[in-house]
């Protein structure tokens, strides 16, 4: 029974992360309809600026958060202008083939530069015990700076006039435009913050695990689920919807091998596909 | 003059230097290395291993044969650790490469799949790196296999706990991959017929990241010795989280990849890692040709910065075997190299190595010993000691 709680509590945690790691996919997804399929390659991003940052200039690890949310939104932004910007409002899939190579562009260069060697980076940070089962540090840390980075975002969003004229600007381009919102401005920002997102999270996560060039693909893919399942660009949606996850993944890994972990969250996943298509927290977008 | 006339000039003075040029012969090697993809740790490794042979025989001039000496050539490519590619690139390396003999990848996943290709165009291939026996059950005539077989590995990590506590509790958590699975199903048998009780069983999946479950598992199994593993990253992982999990285990072993020198920047988490090693740079066999292990060690940690593990002792090794068996033949023929490595039973200083010439396991390693390494600190730093079998220990076990 206590290694049932163990368990979840453990899920709980790492799914915050998941959360997190969403939540700049569905951000972008919501506002600008664009998949981004370059999230993997923002999560590694963050990863390897912790590893330089950590362990070549010698900050302390959470220090490097601040940092790579800046790099990561700078990043983006380059991003947006490079490879979205002239596809917006097009077919679906140009946004998703022009996406896609910039993240084959981007991982190739990771792979040259780093090979695909796996980087570790120690966080010496004293974990919590309690009968038996120990909570690392790194853990409860990660969560607590993912439902951080998550409220901040939400007071972004609704309580600042850049948050505005994001949400007005997934409501409707045009209006807002009409409205004298400098929409190409605000979704270079929005998908700014996306990669940010992405970035930070994959920052918490080079806390926990180590991690290779290629790392990113794991964590796309859990992020598509959970974004599924809180709804598209509702990023509160894709918090709950990351705990979810991790919450899902709690309770079934007592009970049986770690290796059908994923078919459970998958199966969850058309489940939830086909009774909620719009996210188990049907809220509209924005 | 015209340009025909240079031309002509041209052509003659090169047919007449040709034939001086012609007398440096070349032996080709083929092979492919992973230097992308999850096993580019290990496979870099055992490329150096590789190309520390060429090296060092080229400069003394090549292999001496039949009054003419052949330098030695590489060719290889990246295999992504991907077995589709392996099959492309190995057909292409006998085809348009012409390789005469064939180095294995790394791994045994991947040497299965090369041993296909090879086995067709009836190349010679000395594998290094692959321990999984099935590849050499299939019925083949050209495989020879450096490594023990994966059936070894754990053998001496049951039989040390069994001396240290015949009542421990035992967790078998291994990687999904032919190899690790293949050296699990011979400990698991061991581990039985030594009376240690099995308290905990799983495989995971080769992308695992996330160890936290399936440490919590071994908790709740209340074990208190973890075999299994995989290879590097996992293995690194794995130790990782063991340690930050405070999973209160009293012995460790983990295949692979605590053999690795990276394996060190694991700090604190790596002490009491326990590894079965094919080679450490500390072991004494008294070889027949070729350089001692402590020359080899030193060599190699002059050419590339850091002490060799066994992976590149493999390669090396697979060269030396390789070079032996050319020169004893008299020729660089397939037929008369095959027959000098069937009869061969010498000792390097990888250890004795002699192959299997029996038609259903025809290229198994039969002579080779393994033994168990053991992260120890000593004065505040981390080295990798022999522990076990007594007779080849540098230091005793921590438990």
């Amino acid at each position: 029974m206590i290694g049932i709680i163990a368990s979840i509590i453990d899920g709980l945690l790492v799914g915050a992360v998941y959360g997190l790691a969403a939540m700049g996919l569905t951000l972008i997804w919501g506002v600008m309809n664009v998949i981004n399929l370059t999230h993997g390659a923002m999560i590694v991003l963050g990863m390897f600026a912790l590893y330089f940052l950590a362990s070549a200039l010698g900050l302390p690890p959470y220090g490097a958060v601040p940092v790579t949310i800046a790099v990561g939104f700078v990043f983006g932004v380059l991003v947006y202008w490079i490879a979205v910007h002239r596809v917006i409002g097009r077919a679906h899939l140009m946004s998703l083939l022009s996406t896609f190579a910039m993240n084959m562009v981007l991982v190739g260069l990771g792979t040259a530069l780093f090979s695909t060697s796996p980087y570790n980076v120690p966080v010496p940070l004293p974990g919590v015990t309690w009968e038996g089962y120990t909570f690392t540090g790194t853990h409860i840390m990660a969560a607590i700076l993912a439902l951080v980075i998550a409220g901040l975002l939400y007071l972004l969003l609704y309580k600042t006039r850049i948050g505005k004229a994001i949400r007005a600007v997934a409501d409707n381009r045009d209006a807002a435009e009409l409205n004298g919102i400098p929409t190409t401005q605000v979704l270079s920002f929005a998908f700014g913050l996306g990669a940010a997102l992405a970035c930070v999270s994959g920052t918490l996560i080079a806390t926990l695990f180590p991690f290779t060039v290629l790392s990113g693909g794991a964590y796309e893919l859990k992020s598509f689920v959970v974004t599924v399942l809180g709804g598209l660009g509702n990023p509160a949606g894709a918090l709950l919807g990351g705990v979810a996850l991790g919450l899902v993944e709690g309770i079934t890994t007592p009970f049986m091998p770690v290796s059908w972990i994923p078919i459970i969250e998958f199966i969850l996943f058309i489940a939830a596909l086909l009774l909620f298509p719009r996210g188990i927290l049907a809220f509209s977008r924005a | 003059m015209t340009i025909k006339k240079l031309v002509l000039i041209a052509a003659t003075a090169l047919l007449t230097v040709s034939p001086a040029l012609a007398a440096d012969d070349t032996l080709t090697i083929g092979f492919t290395v992973s230097r992308t993809g999850k096993l580019n740790n290990d496979s870099t490794a055992q490329m150096r291993g590789f190309e520390l042979w060429r090296d060092e025989l080229n400069d003394r001039g090549g292999i001496k044969v039949g009054g003419r000496q052949y330098k030695v050539n590489f060719v290889s490519y990246d295999d992504e650790s991907v077995n589709a590619r392996v099959q492309q690139l190995y057909t292409r390396i006998i085809n348009q490469d012409k390789a005469q003999f064939l180095f294995s990848p790394y791994s045994s996943g991947l040497v299965a799949t090369a041993a296909i290709v090879s086995e067709q165009y009836g190349r010679i291939m000395l594998t290094t790196g692959a321990a999984e026996e099935k590849t050499y059950k299939l019925g083949n005539k050209n495989l020879f296999q450096v490594y023990s077989s994966a059936d070894l590995y754990l053998a001496g990590a049951i039989a040390a706990v069994k001396e240290l506590n015949p009542k421990s509790q035992v967790a078998l958590v291994y990687k999904d991959d032919p190899f690790s699975k293949a050296v699990l199903q011979s400990a698991r048998k061991q581990a039985g017929e030594a009376g240690l009780r099995t308290v905990l069983d799983e495989a995971y999946s080769p992308e695992t990241t996330d160890f936290g479950p399936v440490i919590n598992k071994i908790i709740s199994a209340k074990a208190d010795v973890l075999l299994g593993g995989g290879h590097y990253p996992d293995g690194a992982t794995l130790a990782r989280q063991i340690y930050d999990h405070k999973a209160g285990l009293k012995w460790v072993t983990l295949l692979v990849a605590p053999d690795s020198p990276n394996f060190a920047t694991l700090g604190d988490a790596a002490v009491g890692v326990t590894v079965p090693s094919q080679w450490e740079p500390q072991v004494s066999f008294k070889p027949d040709f070729g350089p001692t292990a402590a020359d080899f060690a030193q060599r190699f940690h002059a050419k590339y910065g850091i002490e060799p593990g066994y992976h590149a002792a493999g390669g090396y090794t697979a060269g030396l075997i390789l070079q032996r068996a050319i020169e004893q033949a008299g020729s660089p023929e397939q037929a008369k190299v095959a027959a000098v490595l069937n009869s061969m039973d010498v000792t390097t200083m990888f250890g004795r190595t002699k192959f299997s010439t029996d038609p259903k396991e025809h290229g198994l390693q039969t002579g080779h010993e393994m033994v168990i390494a053991q992260w120890q600190k000593k004065g505040g730093a981390l080295f990798k000691e022999v522990i076990w079998p007594k007779t080849a220990k540098t230091s005793d076990i921590i438990y």
